[in-house]
């Protein structure tokens, strides 16, 4: 066997990887991703193992329910054919591993750092020399935008070229926020510190980050969470989902001028983010998930607000939202801009919304379900267009869904135990990887763990990795003026990007 | 005199209209209607600070910005009554003593040499130059109807009687209230709320501006408003006497900001590429009323 197949949040020993030459490494996983649409790649990464670098490939298939792992060990230097050639989805994960490792990939059509980290491998190389993709010509113009945000959001370049108003080329350069995340998770050594630190991978991507986290760490500790920390966690994704949801669809109503959308979907967001709150004390739902426990169980009280939170909130939903899809001065806007087509989604493999936009299925929930996902039989919304207004109308329906499954999640919860939170270590010698749906797309979290159990790696993979690229190509050929719609309506993390 | 009096008045709180309709649309209070002019006073207090490869062409253009507009006031006559200036033909020098101002403000644009501003330059000289037609096609065709050349005579003599020359009124107030959004650069061609330079006309052309020169232009912006305010209200004013056209004035002031806060509040913008056929349909709504003055004056036999 050249891989080893796995479910979401499972819990294996290191040398149960079957470790490939490279070149059959490179031909297996390349193989495996010829059906484009069912499988695609999860995670990719290497790691310092014994002087050389272990390089761990992940590929999810959605059909079969798994993940297949395969691994290979090479030479730092070595000079190395590249999977992008065969297929452009390993793009950012081979110029990651050339940023960590110096790895040269001979045939990467554009090989250069993704970052430029403190701890970069070349550090010859800056942010300020960044080799930016250039045409020479007299008519065409080049629009720097950043790092600086206008609206102080996060810091990211970008790199315009074009035609009077059209949009020809967009490079988008980020890595201004990086924290150093993954190497803080192995110098940090408490779980709470861990914890919290996933939390703060993104700041609207909290839940997210924690589940995947904690999801990961009980898989490695061996502990099977009881049903009413699942409820919770599964509750928290949907909370968060249809929170941030509503504020893009506000967000986007102001980048096209609509102030009434604009209000109104600002103020339906507001409830939502007090709940949390009124939960756990944090409107970012900060605290709310740790593993193998829960500080603030779930009440009857608690169920009843929700309940009425979620049925005042849907009656002005549905109204404003049935304002918007009708005005025809939103939907010029909204309709045939930033289209990404199916083919470019299935090529640079994009994850969750972006794809699902484009009519790729393509959604953790439905494929690799965790927690409580497997109760809800969860069926994907599936867009055609891929544009903006696909993008939207996607927003909205997944909305109304979160709300029945937050309804049908609360029809019955269980008592919540006292529990003191995990103690111990996880298993020695063992990958463990968790797969959770977050509101922007599949997040990734892997870990490797030495002989004592303490990790040696720890990989994270934000959507937004992959994603920015699918925003680069959908304002092709737009009008610059409609860039901030198109970026907003895939509204991609920075810092997620950036770790 | 009185109709730059009457102007600077409404100047004071014009925009202070349109925020407040704004604000009770979207379920806010909203500051009160002098809080703009407080913003610009603020503003005035304060010195600027200039870019190292700007040249004087940038420190000088938001004078001439608000001299030209200023100048363009003088000419508005207040029904019966002249402007300060007036002489026949006096509308083609109103249209271009404002181009002099926008043609400074577009150099000026250009001389910070950032690659928003000249974006911003572009597209305001693009869409003045489609609003220029129909601005002339109506005056042409309210001169034809009148005999007149000047502004204080066309309106003195403009009358509605047939049923015609209602349409006619109609459809002049449509011009000139879109032709004040585009000269503007509000909704639906540019949103001035907007943050990103990207989309920005006229917001990202003042960009580099600051302090005492902020403060003039952003008054200039509220004058302009007042000023095709007080175009429109003449168009109803007549000969009444004052007593009644005062009123009618202010009256159809507030009326007129209440609706460019209307409007805004419950459209989305146009996409870029929409405004230049959008601003040049403007002109086909002038010839309308181009044929409306042949049809009344029996050219057609």
């Amino acid at each position: 066997m050249s891989y080893i197949s796995i479910g979401n949040n499972e819990t294996i020993r290191i040398s149960a990887i079957p470790e490939l030459s490279y070149s059959s490494f490179l031909e297996f996983n390349v193989s495996s991703m010829i059906k484009a649409n069912s499988s695609h790649c999860v995670n990719y990464f290497g790691y310092p193992y014994k002087g050389k670098i272990k390089l761990i490939c992940c590929i999810a298939n959605d059909d079969l329910h798994t993940i297949n792992i395969s691994s290979s060990i090479v030479d730092s230097q070595a000079q190395l054919p590249s999977f992008t050639k065969h297929n452009l989805a390993f793009e950012k994960y081979e110029r990651e591993i050339h940023e960590n490792f110096g790895t040269q990939y001979v045939d990467h059509p554009w090989l250069k750092p993704v970052r430029f980290p403190f701890n970069r491998f070349n550090k010859s190389l800056r942010v300020a020399d960044y080799p930016f993709f250039k045409i020479e010509s007299e008519e065409l113009h080049e629009v720097g935008v950043g790092p600086i945000h206008a609206g102080i959001i996060e810091p990211g370049h970008f790199r315009f070229i074009c035609n009077g108003e059209q949009i020809l080329h967009l490079e988008i350069q980020l890595g201004y926020q990086h924290r150093g995340i993954e190497r803080l998770f192995l110098e940090r050594k408490k779980l709470l510190q861990r914890t919290t630190l996933a939390e703060n991978i993104a700041g609207d991507s909290v839940a997210s980050h924690g589940v995947a986290f904690v999801n990961l760490w009980e898989s490695l500790c061996n502990y099977h969470a009881d049903r009413d920390l699942q409820l919770a966690r599964t509750i928290a994704l949907e909370l968060e989902r249809i929170a941030i949801h509503t504020g893009d669809l506000s967000a986007m109503c102001t980048d096209v001028g609509y102030q009434l959308g604009s209000a109104v979907f600002g103020r339906l967001r507001t409830p939502v983010i007090n709940y949390f709150q009124k939960w756990c004390g944090n409107r970012l739902a900060k605290g709310l998930i740790r593993a193998g426990k829960n500080n603030y169980p779930l009440t009857e009280a608690l169920m009843g607000e929700l309940t009425q939170l979620l049925d005042d909130y849907e009656k002005d939903f549905e109204e404003i939202a049935e304002e918007q899809f009708s005005l025809p001065s939103v939907l010029a806007r909204f309709e045939k801009t930033g289209v990404v087509t199916a083919e470019q989604a299935a090529m640079i493999g994009t994850v969750g919304m972006s794809a699902r936009m484009s009519g790729i299925k393509r959604d953790i929930r439905s494929s690799h379900p965790h927690d409580l996902y497997y109760e809800l039989q969860h069926q994907p919304v599936i867009k055609k267009q891929g544009d903006v207004y696909s993008r939207a109308r996607m927003r909205k329906k997944e909305i109304n869904q979160s709300i029945e499954y937050v309804r049908e999640l609360i029809q019955d919860i269980p008592m919540g135990k006292h529990r003191i939170g995990l103690s111990g270590y996880p298993a020695p010698d063992s990958f463990a990887i968790s797969l959770v749906e977050g509101w922007r797309g599949e997040i990734c979290h892997c870990a490797v763990t030495d002989e004592i159990g303490e990790l040696v790696h720890y990989k994270i993979k934000d959507p937004s990795f992959h994603n920015w690229l699918a925003t680069a190509l959908a304002v092709r050929n737009n009008e610059i003026s409609d860039f901030p719609i198109c970026n907003k309506s895939f509204d991609l993390s920075y810092c997620g990007h950036d770790l | 005199m009185i109709s730059f009096i009457l102007i600077i008045i409404t100047s004071l709180f014009f925009g202070g209209i349109i925020i407040r309709t704004k604000s009770i649309t979207s379920g806010r209070k909203g500051p009160g209607i002098f809080q703009p002019i407080k913003d610009i006073i603020r503003l005035l207090k304060k010195g600027s600070v200039y870019s190292k490869t700007t040249s004087f062409i940038f420190q000088i253009a938001p004078s001439i910005y608000i001299t030209s507009v200023i100048m363009a006031i003088m000419i508005i006559p207040f029904g019966g009554y002249k402007g300060i200036i007036s002489f026949k033909g006096d509308f083609v020098f109103f249209a271009y003593v404002l181009g002099v101002g926008k043609f400074f403000n577009i150099i000026s644009a250009l001389d910070t040499g950032s690659s928003f501003e000249g974006m911003g330059a572009s597209r305001e000289a693009l869409f003045s130059m489609f609003a220029e037609p129909a601005f002339f096609i109506l005056m042409g065709s309210l001169t034809l109807l009148t005999g007149h050349t000047s502004f204080q005579q066309i309106f003195a003599s403009l009358h509605f009687g047939s049923y015609i020359s209602y349409i006619l009124g109609v459809l002049a107030t449509f011009v000139l209230v879109m032709i004040t959004m585009v000269e503007n650069s509000r909704m639906p061609i540019d949103d001035p709320t907007t943050h990103l330079e990207l989309t920005m006309i006229h917001e990202v052309m003042i960009l580099d501006n600051s302090g005492f020169d902020l403060g003039m232009i952003l008054y200039a912006t509220n004058l302009k408003f007042a000023m095709y305010g007080a175009l429109i209200a003449n168009l109803f004013m007549g000969t009444f006497p004052l007593y009644l056209t005062i009123p009618i004035f202010f009256g159809m002031q507030m009326l007129f900001a209440i609706a460019i806060g209307l409007l805004e509040s419950f459209t989305a913008r146009f996409r870029m590429n929409h405004n230049a056929q959008y601003i040049l349909a403007l002109s086909s709504v002038s010839l309308l009323i181009f044929l409306g003055v042949l049809l009344i004056l029996g050219q057609f036999s």
